[in-house]
C-alpha cells in the first residue's frame, strides 16, 4: 500500500500532514546465533564471553545459516501476510564500525525473504490499514559502551561482542502513518503478533525489540513527500509516541517560520524530551552491497511455504474476535484477554474447566491481572497457576466460598501456590449460606445498630452497606453476601 | 577513462586506507590504467545472460538450531591488540 | 644415511615408514636440515613450527608401530602449509604486517584433515600478501627465491608452498589457488599443482580473497601424491557452506587407467601472443605425447578467454575488498594507536597492508561502489556466465583440455613492476577459476633450463579425470622427475 492510498489527515488547522514510515529490528527466539552456533542468551553474559571464531568476524571463518531463523521469519512475513518469493538471497552490507566484527553486515538487500504484507489495527474506533514494504533476514551487531556514557564525549569505547551474529529481523513498514498515535499502535500491535507467534520476547527495554521512524510533512493533498528525518533511539511505546509528537511539531514550526528541514538522523533524548540531531543523512553510507558468495541462495517452495503457514496460530485479532462471538464477550474484554497469548490461554483453559466465561473474564481483567503485575508473573507461570485458579472459581461459583474469600485467597496463593479446596476445607473458609444462621447475626447486628437502622429505613441507601459490613465481619468474612443483603432488606422493610 | 584524484581519495576513504600524496598519485594511474583495460569487458555480449553469484549451484544449505559452546573470553580477547579487561578497546568514536 | 630422503616422494617415504626403512622423527629431522640450509637463498618459511612438528611426528611413529600398512597414507609425512591457512596457536600472517601477531584459536578444516592422518607440519610458508600476486614479491617478508635459480620468481601466490617442495623440504605442502596461485607456481617450480573443483575443498580455515574462486589444493612431486593428498582433505563441511555435500570420487579408481580413448581439447586461445616459444614447444611435445598415448586431440575454442582477465580483476577485488575489511586493529592484529576510531583506521589499514594489496581493495571497492556497481561487478558476473557456458559447451565434445599453466618460465625478480604486466601472468590460468573448474599443472620439460608445466583442465567434479590424464602424461613422460638444483645438491 502505498502512502497516497491512505487517506489524508490533516494536523488540526495547518494545511499539513505527517507521513510515518517505522522500521523494527526484532530479534528472533532461537537457540543459536544466525551463522554460527554461538547461544543466543546473551543478556546478561560477561561481555564477549559468547563468542566464536566465526561471530567474532577472525580471518578464515564461514557463516553457516540458521534454519529455524528462515522458518522464523517466514512465518512472520506470512502472519503480516506478506508474499514469499520462490527466490531469496543474502548480500553482505559493507561498512566500518567497531561493533561489525567483519566490516560488514550479512543482511538482505534487494532479493528479501518476504515483501507487501500489512498490519490492520484501530485507533480511537478508526481502522488503520499499514502496509508491511518487507521483512527480511540479517544478522545483529555487537554493542559498544562509551566511557563516559556519551559518545561525543568519550575518549575511548569498549566493544562487546556478545550479541554480535543473534538473528535479526527487520520489518519495514510503508509511511502510511499519518498520527504518532498511529505509529505507537503500529508498534503496540506489531509486538503482539511477534510474540503471539512466538519469534520474539518483545522487550523494547532489553532492546530486542527496537523501533526507528522516518517523518516527514507535507501539505495535505501532496502525493510528494517532504525532507525526511530519521528518528533513532525510541525505547519504548511512550518513547515514540511522545518523540514522534515532538519531531511532528518541531517539522512543523520550522515550516510554518518558513524554514527548511535538513534531511538527518536525530536521536530522541527521553530526559529531555527533544530530538537532537545526530549527523546528517546527507553524508549517506556507500554501502556496496552485493550477493553473499560464502552463502548460497535460498529457494522456498510452496510446500515449505504451507508448511511453515501451519505453525501459524491464531492470530490477536482473529482471537479478539472469536472471543467475542464464542464467549459473549464485549470488544474491550475481549481485547484485554487476547493482549497476550499467554492470558488468552489461561483464560481458555479456566473458561474450559467449567468455569463461567463471564466470571473468568472478570477475575482474569481484574484481580489476577492486578496481581499479575505486582509479582511480574503472568498466571500460568504463578505458584497458584491456571488448575489452581480455576479451582478456586469453580469454589466461588458454586457458592463454596464467597467473593471476599476467594479474594483473599487469591490474593494468598497466587505467588506461592497451594490447593485452594484443601485450604478452605481445613481452615473451615467454608461460605455461610445456612439462612437460619445467618438470620441469627442479623438480627443481632439490627439490634446492635439502631442509629444505622434508621439511617437506612429513612432513605439513605448506603447504611447497608454497613450492616452488610458488620454482618460479614460477625460471621468472620464468610457469609454468603448476597443472602446477608436479602435477609438484612427483608427484616427492615417493614 | 581518466580517474581523478578525487575519485581516488573517496575510495581510499570508503576502505578506510591511509594514503599519502605520493600514493594517492602513485595509485590514481595504475587503477586508471586497470580499469582502462578491463574496459574490454564491454565487448562481451551479455545481454541474454544472467549473472552468476554461486558458482556452486547449491540451494538452501543450513543447520539446525542447536547452541554450542563459546570459546569463552579470553580466548576471544587473545588477539586483542587493545583491551579493557573483557572488552575490546578503540579510540574516540567521533561522530 | 644423512639426507637420503630429500627430494623422495610422499609415497616413497610412506612406504619407508611402513617396511621400517626410516621413521617420522628422521623424516623430520631431514627435512628440518634441509630447510635450514636452503632457506637463506629460497626464503620460503616464515614460521617454523618444530616443536609441533617433533610432537606430530613421535604419534606418527607411534601409529604406524600400531597400525602398520592400515595407518593413514601421510601419516608421518612432512608437510609445509601457506601462510594463508589457520593452525591453531601457530602465528598465521597471511604474509602481510597487518596481521604478524596473529594467532587463530582454530585450525582449519583441511589442515585438521591433514592432522588428522598424522601429518608433521614442518612450517608455514610464505606467499604473496593474502595471496594477492603471481610471483611471490608482494610479501611483507621478503620475496621467495625459485630453487631453480634464487634471482627468479617462483610464481605466486603460493610460490613459499611451491618452493618447499622444489627445494626437496617437503614432499608436499598445502597452497591456495584463486586465480592460478598453485598452478602457475607448480608450473614455474617444476612441481605438480592442483586446485580442485570449487566447492570440493572446505575453505573454513582460509584467509579469504576471493570467496566464489579460493580453492586449497596441493603441491606435490608426483601426480599420485597430489591424489593422497586430495583424497585426505576433499568432501563437504558443515562449516562451509559452499562446499559439496557430493560423494568424491576416490582418484585411485582411474588414476593409472591412462588416456586411451579418451577426447582431448587444445584450446586456441590459449596459445596467445606472449607465450614463450619454448613453453609452446615443451606443451606441444606434451599434447604429441598424449596423442601417442592413444587419446584423439581436437583443436576447440573459448572466445571468451580474453575477457577472463578482466572479468577476474572485477570479482576478485570486489570480494577482497569486503573480505579484508576485517582487518581493522580492533579484535586482532596491527593496530596504529591514534586519538580517533577513524584515524586508527586509515593508519592501520594503510601502514598495514602492501601496495599491490591497498590498490585490489581500491579497484574492488569502486567496482561495488554506488553508480559503477552494473558497469563492473555485475557486468563480470555476467561474463563469468558466458566463459562457464563455454566450458560447458565444449566438455559435450571433449573430456578434457590441455594447454600451457604460465606464458613464461620462471622471470626475474622485479621484472614485472607494472600490475598489469604481472597480471598478464594468469592468464591462462583465471577462467578456471571463473568457471569453478578442476585443474592441474604438471611437469613437461624445461626450456632454457627452467621448468614448464602442462596444464589439465577437466569439468566441474571431474577431478579424478584430471588427475588421470596428468598421471598418464607424467608416467611416459620420463623416468627422472623434474629435480631443482636444490635437490641435487643435497642428494646428488
Amino acid at each position: 500500500m502505498s502512502a497516497a492510498a491512505a487517506p489524508p489527515r490533516e494536523i488540526e488547522g495547518t494545511g499539513y500532514e505527517a507521513v510515518i514510515g517505522l522500521e523494527v529490528h526484532a530479534q528472533l527466539l532461537t537457540r543459536s546465533k544466525m551463522f554460527c552456533s554461538c547461544s543466543t542468551a546473551y543478556f546478561d553474559s560477561p561481555p564477549n564471553s559468547n563468542t566464536c571464531p566465526v561471530c567474532l568476524g577472525l580471518p578464515g571463518t564461514l557463516p553457516v545459516m540458521n534454519r529455524e531463523a528462515v522458518e522464523k521469519t517466514v512465518l512472520t512475513a506470512l502472519a503480516l501476510g506478506c508474499e514469499i518469493p520462490p527466490f531469496t538471497k543474502f548480500d553482505r552490507k559493507n561498512y566500518f564500525y567497531p561493533d561489525l566484527p567483519k566490516g560488514y553486515q550479512i543482511s538482505q538487500y534487494d532479493l528479501p525473504l518476504s515483501r507487501n504484507g500489512r498490519l490492520v489495527f484501530e485507533v480511537d474506533g478508526r481502522e488503520v490499514r499499514c502496509g508491511i514494504t518487507r521483512v527480511h533476514l540479517e544478522e545483529d551487531t555487537g554493542t559498544l559502551k562509551h566511557a563516559g556514557d556519551l559518545i561525543h564525549e568519550a575518549t575511548s569505547s569498549l566493544v562487546d561482542l556478545n550479541r554480535a551474529g543473534v538473528p535479526l529481523m527487520e520489518i519495514v513498514g510503508e509511511p502510511d502513518l499519518r498520527t504518532a498515535e498511529e505509529a505507537r499502535e503500529y508498534v503496540t500491535r506489531l509486538r503482539q503478533v511477534l510474540m503471539y507467534i512466538g519469534v520474539n520476547d518483545g522487550s523494547m527495554e532489553r532492546g530486542s525489540l527496537r523501533c526507528d521512524a522516518n517523518v516527514s510533512l507535507r501539505r495535505v493533498g501532496s502525493t510528494e513527500y517532504g525532507t525526511k528525518v530519521e528518528i533513532k533511539n525510541m525505547n519504548s511505546f511512550r518513547a515514540v509516541h511522545r518523540a514522534l509528537e515532538y519531531e511532528i511539531a518541531r517539522q512543523l514550526q520550522v515550516l510554518q517560520d518558513g524554514g527548511t528541514l535538513v534531511q538527518e538522523t536525530r536521536g530522541w533524548i527521553e530526559t529531555e524530551n527533544r530530538t537532537v540531531s545526530q549527523r546528517s543523512k546527507e553524508q549517506a553510507h556507500d554501502y556496496r552491497y552485493f550477493p553473499e558468495p560464502d552463502l548460497p541462495p535460498l529457494e522456498l517452495d510452496g510446500q515449505y511455504v504451507e508448511r511453515i503457514r501451519a505453525r501459524l496460530p491464531e492470530l490477536p485479532d482473529a482471537r479478539q474476535r472469536r472471543f467475542q462471538s464464542q464467549y459473549g464477550l464485549s470488544a474491550y474484554d475481549a481485547a484485554l484477554l487476547t493482549a497476550s497469548r499467554e492470558e488468552a490461554d489461561a483464560f481458555e483453559a479456566i473458561a474450559g474447566s467449567g468455569v463461567s466465561a463471564k466470571l473468568a473474564a472478570n477475575w482474569m481483567i481484574g484481580d489476577v491481572a492486578r496481581l499479575a503485575n505486582a509479582h511480574h508473573l503472568p498466571v500460568a507461570r504463578s505458584g497458584l497457576g491456571v488448575t489452581g485458579l480455576s479451582a478456586l472459581l469453580r469454589l466461588l461459583e458454586s457458592g463454596a466460598v464467597n467473593g471476599t474469600t476467594a479474594k483473599e485467597l487469591l490474593d494468598e496463593l497466587y505467588a506461592a501456590g497451594g490447593d485452594p479446596e484443601a485450604l478452605v476445607r481445613d481452615r473451615g473458609l467454608g461460605q455461610v449460606s445456612d439462612e437460619a444462621a445467618l438470620a441469627a447475626i442479623v438480627d443481632e447486628v439490627i439490634a446492635a445498630n439502631p442509629q444505622v437502622v434508621a439511617d437506612f429505613q429513612g432513605g439513605k441507601e448506603q447504611a447497608l452497606g454497613r450492616l452488610v459490613g458488620n454482618v460479614m465481619k460477625a460471621s468472620g468474612g464468610r457469609a454468603d453476601a448476597r443472602l446477608v443483603n436479602k435477609l438484612l432488606r427483608e427484616r427492615l422493610a417493614g | 577513462m581518466t580517474l581523478s584524484r578525487d575519485d581516488v581519495a573517496h575510495v581510499a576513504m570508503l576502505a578506510r586506507l591511509g594514503l599519502s600524496d605520493a600514493e594517492m598519485e602513485q595509485y590514481r594511474t595504475q587503477l586508471d590504467a586497470i580499469l582502462d583495460a578491463i574496459g574490454k569487458l564491454n565487448e562481451v555480449d551479455t545481454s541474454a545472460v544472467a549473472e552468476t553469484a554461486q558458482v556452486g549451484g547449491l540451494v538452501n544449505v543450513w543447520r539446525e538450531d542447536e547452541p554450542r559452546e563459546s570459546i569463552g573470553a579470553e580466548r576471544a580477547l587473545a588477539n586483542a591488540p587493545e583491551r579493557d579487561g573483557p572488552y575490546f578497546r578503540v579510540a574516540a568514536i567521533q561522530e | 644415511m644423512a639426507q637420503g630422503f630429500v627430494g623422495r616422494s610422499a609415497a616413497e617415504m610412506a612406504a619407508a615408514l611402513r617396511s621400517g626403512e626410516v621413521t617420522a622423527v628422521e623424516l623430520l629431522r631431514q627435512a628440518i636440515v634441509q630447510r635450514d640450509r636452503v632457506d637463506g637463498r629460497v626464503n620460503a618459511f616464515l614460521e617454523r613450527t618444530d616443536e609441533l612438528a617433533e610432537t606430530q611426528a613421535r604419534a606418527a611413529d607411534e601409529r604406524i608401530a600400531r597400525e602398520g600398512v592400515n595407518a593413514p597414507q601421510l601419516c608421518g609425512i612432512p608437510v609445509a602449509l601457506k601462510d594463508v591457512l589457520c593452525l591453531q596457536d601457530v602465528p598465521s600472517t597471511a604474509s602481510s604486517r597487518i596481521i604478524r601477531t596473529f594467532r587463530p584459536p582454530y585450525t582449519g578444516t583441511a589442515v585438521q584433515r591433514l592432522l588428522d592422518q598424522g601429518a608433521v607440519v614442518v612450517g608455514k610458508t610464505n606467499c604473496d600478501e593474502f595471496a594477492m600476486g603471481s610471483s611471490n614479491e608482494n610479501s611483507a617478508y621478503g620475496a621467495v627465491g625459485n630453487p631453480w635459480d634464487v634471482e627468479r620468481v617462483p610464481g605466486g601466490s603460493s610460490g613459499g608452498s611451491a618452493a618447499a617442495v622444489a627445494a626437496g623440504v617437503v614432499p608436499y605442502s598445502l597452497g591456495s589457488d584463486t586465480g592460478g596461485s598453485i598452478r602457475q607456481p607448480a608450473a614455474l617450480t617444476g612441481t605438480v599443482g592442483f586446485k580442485p573443483t570449487y566447492g570440493r575443498v572446505s575453505r573454513y580455515g582460509l584467509i579469504a580473497f576471493a570467496s566464489s574462486l579460493d580453492q586449497i589444493g596441493p603441491f606435490a612431486q608426483t601426480v599420485e601424491d597430489a591424489a593422497h593428498v586430495y583424497s585426505a582433505i576433499a568432501g563437504h563441511d558443515p562449516l562451509d557452506s559452499t562446499s559439496s555435500a557430493s560423494a568424491v570420487e576416490d582418484p585411485f579408481e582411474t588414476l593409472r587407467s591412462g588416456v586411451e580413448g579418451m577426447r582431448l581439447g587444445v584450446p586456441r586461445e590459449y596459445f596467445v601472443e606472449g607465450l614463450e616459444a619454448g613453453v609452446r614447444q615443451r606443451v606441444d611435445e606434451a599434447i604429441e605425447l598424449l596423442r601417442s598415448l592413444g587419446a584423439s586431440v581436437e583443436e576447440v575454442s573459448l572466445p571468451s578467454t580474453d575477457a577472463g582477465l578482466a572479468t577476474y580483476y572485477i570479482i576478485a577485488p570486489a570480494e577482497c575488498s569486503s573480505n579484508l575489511a576485517r582487518f581493522d586493529g580492533v579484535r586482532f592484529g596491527m593496530h596504529a594507536d591514534e586519538p580517533s576510531l577513524l584515524r586508527s583506521y586509515l593508519s592501520t589499514r594503510g601502514q598495514g597492508f602492501g601496495a599491490e594489496v591497498k590498490r585490489r581493495i581500491m579497484l574492488g571497492t569502486y567496482a561495488l561502489s554506488s553508480g559503477y556497481y552494473d558497469a563492473y561487478y555485475r557486468k563480470a558476473q555476467k561474463v563469468r556466465t558466458v566463459i562457464a557456458a563455454e566450458f560447458d559447451a565444449v566438455f559435450e565434445k571433449v573430456d578434457a583440455l590441455v594447454c600451457p599453466t604460465s606464458p613464461t618460465v620462471a622471470f626475474t625478480q622485479g621484472a614485472r613492476e607494472d600490475p598489469i604486466a604481472m597480471y598478464l601472468c594468469d592468464v591462462l590460468t583465471i577462467p578456471v577459476n571463473l568457471a569453478g573448474l578442476p585443474g592441474i599443472s604438471v611437469p613437461c620439460g624445461l626450456s632454457d633450463g627452467l621448468p614448464v608445466g602442462l596444464q589439465v583442465i577437466g569439468p566441474r567434479f571431474q577431478d579424478a579425470r584430471v588427475l588421470r590424464v596428468a598421471h598418464a602424461y607424467e608416467q611416459a613422460s620420463g623416468a627422472a622427475r623434474l629435480r631443482s638444483p636444490m635437490v641435487a645438491e643435497a642428494a646428488p
